[in-house]
């Protein structure tokens, strides 16, 4: 039997579209508008999940996204989805959902002896009995998250398309009920650009399920010729099943649009889901309410839901979720639920908490037949899978608790409703203030922050033809604000069959009975937080709210409390006898619903998650068979392997052809500053350690940069170009940095200072050539003289290489004979393969940063970020010989005589050689003085670069040593990870050409 | 997330900018003349206040231009933006 719960007529279902779905492997048929709540309804599904403590039997409570039971994991494979709610999924053909949180079936679920052993697990079960001992937490964790997982994450790569949108309008409606509806209209008639965004798929809200009337006519047109007009408005965008997420400062605001998750076929040019982040002049709320429940002894069995909710599927689905209701309210809109189930043909009888019931709502119950307890209250319900039978009984007003005989009916669906919560969440995280409604008893909308306007039922007013004036009074102000022309006033009466008017709502909370031994009083459903957990909390001295909402875990899980959190502060309130004002709430903080990590990231994902750059050469690199290191957002060939060769095979060989003759590397990625203006010098002296104003033009120098706590941050050669003209060279992964610090002194400090700063990074492409034939192969190619005596170390020189216009610097990074030479990018890759081509004779080779590393480390030069890490001076390098004695200033100077830089144990840096002459040190090692069995071990430093030289024959490691300079020659240990312990003894830092002949050559 | 308005470009999203502490913190002409806690003062210590607080921002996606900004810690109001130089505004002008 298929959709035995359907009935015959009605609904804004399409009948003719008959869909496809399975649920817990089951084969099921629904109808095109379905959700896969109103489907599971119509094929007498009740029982949808477990919940997440208790592994309580659970089904379907709402019909909206507030929803905390009926959440179900979504789709498979890649596409699946846990938490998903099933009142917000629409029907699609093929969809599969299946259950959570039990095993081996939602019917059959072992996990549901959890709920017979509840007395054991109260608030803090967790937190009390796994504290100790702290070792084995992580043993029990592992169980724990087993047993009250919600769903699963999918294992495979997502194979969607997630878009971000930036977006500007002047305002943005939150909500496409009633209100949102006529401020747009309002709005959009004078002229505004309006984004007006709603989460369901259709536009009307919750008055698409009422029987109301509009000055007289049929509502539902009346809406859809608005919903009309506004579609056919140029500056009106509308977007459905959208969420509005998250509100922060300046009214800036994101929502996830669902674009196709609805479609059976996803497209592979449409993306899935769009995350719009929008700026608004003005930002209007008319999110309307959540319906409360009612706290009763076991109100939480399938078969249970919210009396809108049951509306909603009767009206808009055309589903009856059951035969024989009872409604179960304290206030008089309900009763229209109570009226159309009854209409349809359900039997249906009302529990009313209050004494005094308006005598029309009781006239009429009275006419349809329809048995109406007032004054009463279900004290229990039973069923296992589903409700089956109830138990009333009379409150006493004046003893405020159940009194008299318990009257038993057989129902096998409860709709209950306990007034209505404005959703308040995007209000509250925008800032907004609330305030306590005695009348409503909820909070509502108080102080305005942001250059906002709330509207509607979400700004407490539950008037129908208040709200359509207010509502399109407001969007017109709104447009008169922002200085258009403002359209016509109009004036709109609106009726509903039965209003949700101010005088009828009674506070209820289920009073000071004697709760039935083993009854359960839910608060949040999601959570598995009870009535008698608020007590305890409270008992235990989790007072305030915000230790409550911890302690008892209330509010929190994927809905967020939407449908608990009004309840939990009022039995607070009751327990303590203080206005729930005094209470207070906890804060609502974004995202609204739960929302996927792929919008968020939207094409910020695999290649395009970070900007990759690259040089002029670098395709030649990868027809070479380079493999590349990430440094900073660079990719550089880390060495180039020929057949069969592994990573040490590789930078052996690049190394010993630089030793013994010619290799070339891209340097391409150094920063590159290009500095001109009249005070570059005086610049210069203040921004490095060592002196500048004596440096002639064609000359390089070697610099450090130094922060004002005196640490190195930053180094490179630097060469006068010309009178007023500079070029610096910075760290490859530095420049940015280097660049700012730069512009934040000449901009910040030093304002009458005429230097200018361009970064010349990308448009010079350099060719370092170093080895011992590196003059006689260059020489080949270049009109520069390049001999001893016209071109000394640490000069510079411009000319043709290859043919093209040049910068060509001798400086060295490997201590050997080398040029650096600058090309414009565009010829880079020309004059790299000329450099290939023509230096055959002489074997160059490639190399890449690994071999760059060692070819340094043998030379002591250090690396600012891998020797250096920011709490280094430069004498602690022993660089004593780059700091100015004679300056009066440079920026971290005045540091240098700080107490604790002149401290004589600070760590210096040494060399260290390790004594068995093969064990190459892990970077990072400790270094201590004696190796213990286990810590603590008295430490001496690290190990900041360690390297197999393939010139030397041996390893080589640099240190960094506490009071390493007076220790040379001393024996350490470093106790490796596998327990080893390796004996090396500390040296100076320089291993190679000690006498720095090399290049002087 | 601010709207922020650059003194040289206008208004512009916060993604485009960076903040960088407290502003109006002169480096001391002559740092060797000051005392360590001096230094330390410049270095260190910095004003956390429950209010106006005057701090230095860059327009670092834009024009790169440093200029400071007076926000109210509370509120999370931006009360004025200006060029680097430009004189302190004082409460008054809020």
């Amino acid at each position: 039997m298929s959709n035995q719960n359907r009935t015959m007529f009605g609904g804004r279902i399409d009948r003719g579209q008959v869909i496809n779905f399975v649920f817990n492997g089951k084969n099921y048929k629904g109808f095109h508008g379905d959700t896969l709540a109103s489907a599971l309804l119509a094929n007498d599904v009740h029982l949808v999940g477990r919940s997440f403590k208790y592994h309580r039997a659970r089904g379907i409570l709402t019909a909206g996204s507030e929803e905390p039971n009926a959440i179900v994991q979504l789709g498979l494979g890649a596409r699946t989805e846990p938490n998903m709610r099933a009142t917000e999924i629409e029907l699609y053909e093929g969809l599969e959902a299946a259950s959570q949180n039990c095993w081996p079936s939602v019917n059959y679920d072992v996990g549901s002896l959890n709920n017979i052993l509840s007395s054991i697990f109260p608030a803090g079960f967790y937190y009390k009995t796994f504290k100790w001992p702290p070792s084995l937490w992580l043993f029990y964790e592992h169980f724990i998250r087993k047993a009250a997982g919600l769903g699963y994450s999918p294992t495979a790569k997502n194979p969607d398309r997630y878009e971000q949108k930036f977006y500007y309008c002047d305002l943005t409606i939150v909500g496409g009920g009633i209100s949102g509806l006529l401020s747009a209209l309002a709005a959009g008639r004078s002229g505004c650009s309006v984004l007006l965004i709603d989460e369901n798929p259709e536009l009307g809200g919750y008055l698409l399920d009422y029987n109301f009337s509009i000055n007289e006519k049929d509502g539902l047109k009346w809406i859809k010729n608005i919903v009309d007009e506004l579609y056919s408005m140029d500056n009106v965008r509308i977007l459905k099943r959208t969420t509005a997420m998250g509100y922060y400062d300046y009214n800036y605001l994101t929502a996830l649009q669902k674009v196709t998750n609805h479609c059976d076929q996803l497209s592979k040019t449409t993306p899935r889901e769009r995350y719009w982040r929008v700026r608004s002049k003005k930002i209007v709320l008319a999110q309307g309410a959540f319906e409360r429940p009612l706290v009763f002894a076991d109100n939480d069995r399938p078969g249970i839901m919210m009396a809108s909710a049951g509306k909603k599927y009767l009206s808009r689905y055309g589903v009856l979720p059951g035969k024989s209701v009872v409604l179960f309210t304290n206030n008089d809109h309900a009763y229209q639920t109570a009226f159309e189930f009854n209409d349809k043909g359900a039997k249906i009888s009302v529990i009313d908490t209050r004494e005094n019931i308006d005598i029309r709502i009781q006239n009429k119950c009275d006419d349809l037949g329809i048995k109406l307890y007032s004054s009463s209250s279900i004290i229990s319900t039973s069923g296992n899978k589903k409700v089956n039978q109830i138990e009333v009984q009379k409150v006493d007003r004046k003893q405020n608790e159940l009194s008299g005989e318990c009257i038993t009916l057989d129902v096998d669906c409860i709709l209950m409703s306990g007034g209505w919560n404005p959703a308040v969440q995007l209000f509250s995280q925008s800032r907004g203030k609330l305030k306590y409604d005695k009348v409503l008893n909820t909070f509502v909308p108080d102080k305005l922050i942001q250059d906002q306007i709330i509207i509607g039922c979400n700004n407490g007013c539950f008037d129908l033809s208040k709200n359509l004036n207010h509502s399109y009074q407001e969007g017109l102000n709104a447009a008169k604000d922002l200085n258009y022309e403002v359209a016509h006033n109009i004036n709109w009466k609106g009726e509903e069959e039965i209003s949700f008017t101010e005088s009828s709502v009674e506070p209820y909370m289920f009073g000071k009975k004697k709760v039935t031994k083993g009854s359960k009083h839910f608060i949040d459903f999601q959570n598995d937080v009870t009535a008698a957990d608020i007590f305890l909390a409270q008992r235990e001295g989790y007072i305030s709210v915000e230790h409550t909402k911890r302690y008892t875990t209330t509010g929190m899980g994927t809905d967020q409390g939407k449908t608990s959190n009004v309840n939990a502060l009022a039995l607070m309130s009751h327990i303590h006898e203080k206005p729930v004002d005094e209470i207070g709430h906890t804060t609502f903080r974004p995202p609204f619903s739960p929302q996927t990590f792929g919008a968020i990231a939207g094409r910020s994902v695999d290649h395009l998650f970070d900007p990759e750059r690259r040089t002029s050469i670098h395709k030649w690199h990868e027809e070479n068979n380079a493999v590349f290191e990430d440094v900073g957002q660079w990719k550089r060939p880390y060495y180039f392997p020929k057949k069969n060769e592994n990573i040490h095979d590789a930078v052996k060989r690049e190394c010993l052809a630089v030793r013994n003759s010619l290799g070339m590397l891209d340097a391409s990625t150094l920063g590159k500053i290009d500095l001109r203006g009249p005070d570059t010098a005086k610049f210069l002296n203040m921004i490095y350690t060592n002196a500048w104003s004596k440096l002639e033009i064609g000359s390089c120098r070697y610099g450090l940069m130094c922060n004002e706590h005196g640490m190195i941050f930053d180094d490179g050669v630097t060469t006068r170009l010309g009178d007023d003209h500079y070029h610096m060279t910075t760290t490859t992964g530095g420049a940015a940095r280097v660049m700012s610090w730069l512009e934040e002194f000449l901009q910040t400090e030093w304002l009458d200072m005429k230097v200018f700063c361009t970064s010349v990074t990308e448009q010079w492409t350099v060719l370092s050539i170093s080895g011992p034939n590196s003059r006689k192969f260059l020489q080949e190619l270049t009109d520069i003289d390049l001999s001893k005596e016209n071109f000394p170390f640490m000069k510079f020189r411009e000319g043709k290489v290859c043919g093209i216009d040049s910068r060509v610097f001798r400086i060295s990074f490997t201590g050997e004979l080398s040029f650096e030479v600058n090309v414009p990018s565009r010829y880079g890759r020309f004059v790299w393969e000329q450099f290939m081509h023509h230096g055959k004779k002489y074997n160059i080779t490639p190399y890449g940063t690994e071999t760059m590393h060692v070819l340094r480390a043998e030379k002591g030069f250090i690396i600012v970020g891998q020797d250096t890490d920011g709490s280094v001076t430069p004498m602690d390098m022993n660089m004593d010989w780059i700091v100015s004695k004679k300056k009066q200033d440079f920026l971290g100077k005045r540091s240098f005589t700080r107490s604790d830089t002149l401290r004589s144990d600070r760590k210096k840096f040494v060399g260290l050689l390790v004594n068995d002459k093969k064990t190459v040190l892990p970077e990072g090692s400790h270094i201590v003085e004696k190796a213990l069995k286990q810590p603590p071990m008295k430490m001496l430093g690290h190990v900041t670069s360690s390297y197999y030289s393939p010139i030397l024959g041996h390893p080589i490691a640099l240190a960094m040593i506490k009071n390493g300079m007076n220790l040379l020659g001393e024996k350490v240990e470093i106790p490796l990870m596998n327990g080893k312990v390796i004996e090396a003894t500390i040296s100076d830092t320089v291993f190679y050409d000690k006498e720095g002949n090399k290049n002087n050559e | 997330m601010f709207v922020i308005k650059c003194p040289y470009c206008g208004e512009r999203d916060q993604t485009e900018f960076a903040c960088h502490g407290e502003a109006h913190i002169a480096r001391p002409d002559n740092p060797a003349e000051v005392s360590d806690e001096e230094w330390g003062e410049y270095l260190f210590f910095r004003n956390n206040p429950k209010g106006i607080h005057f701090e230095r921002w860059t327009h670092d996606h834009g024009c790169r231009r440093w200029f400071n900004v007076m926000r109210d810690t509370v509120s999370d109001k931006i009360i004025r933006t200006y060029k680097m130089g430009d004189q302190k505004p004082g409460v008054q002008d809020v």
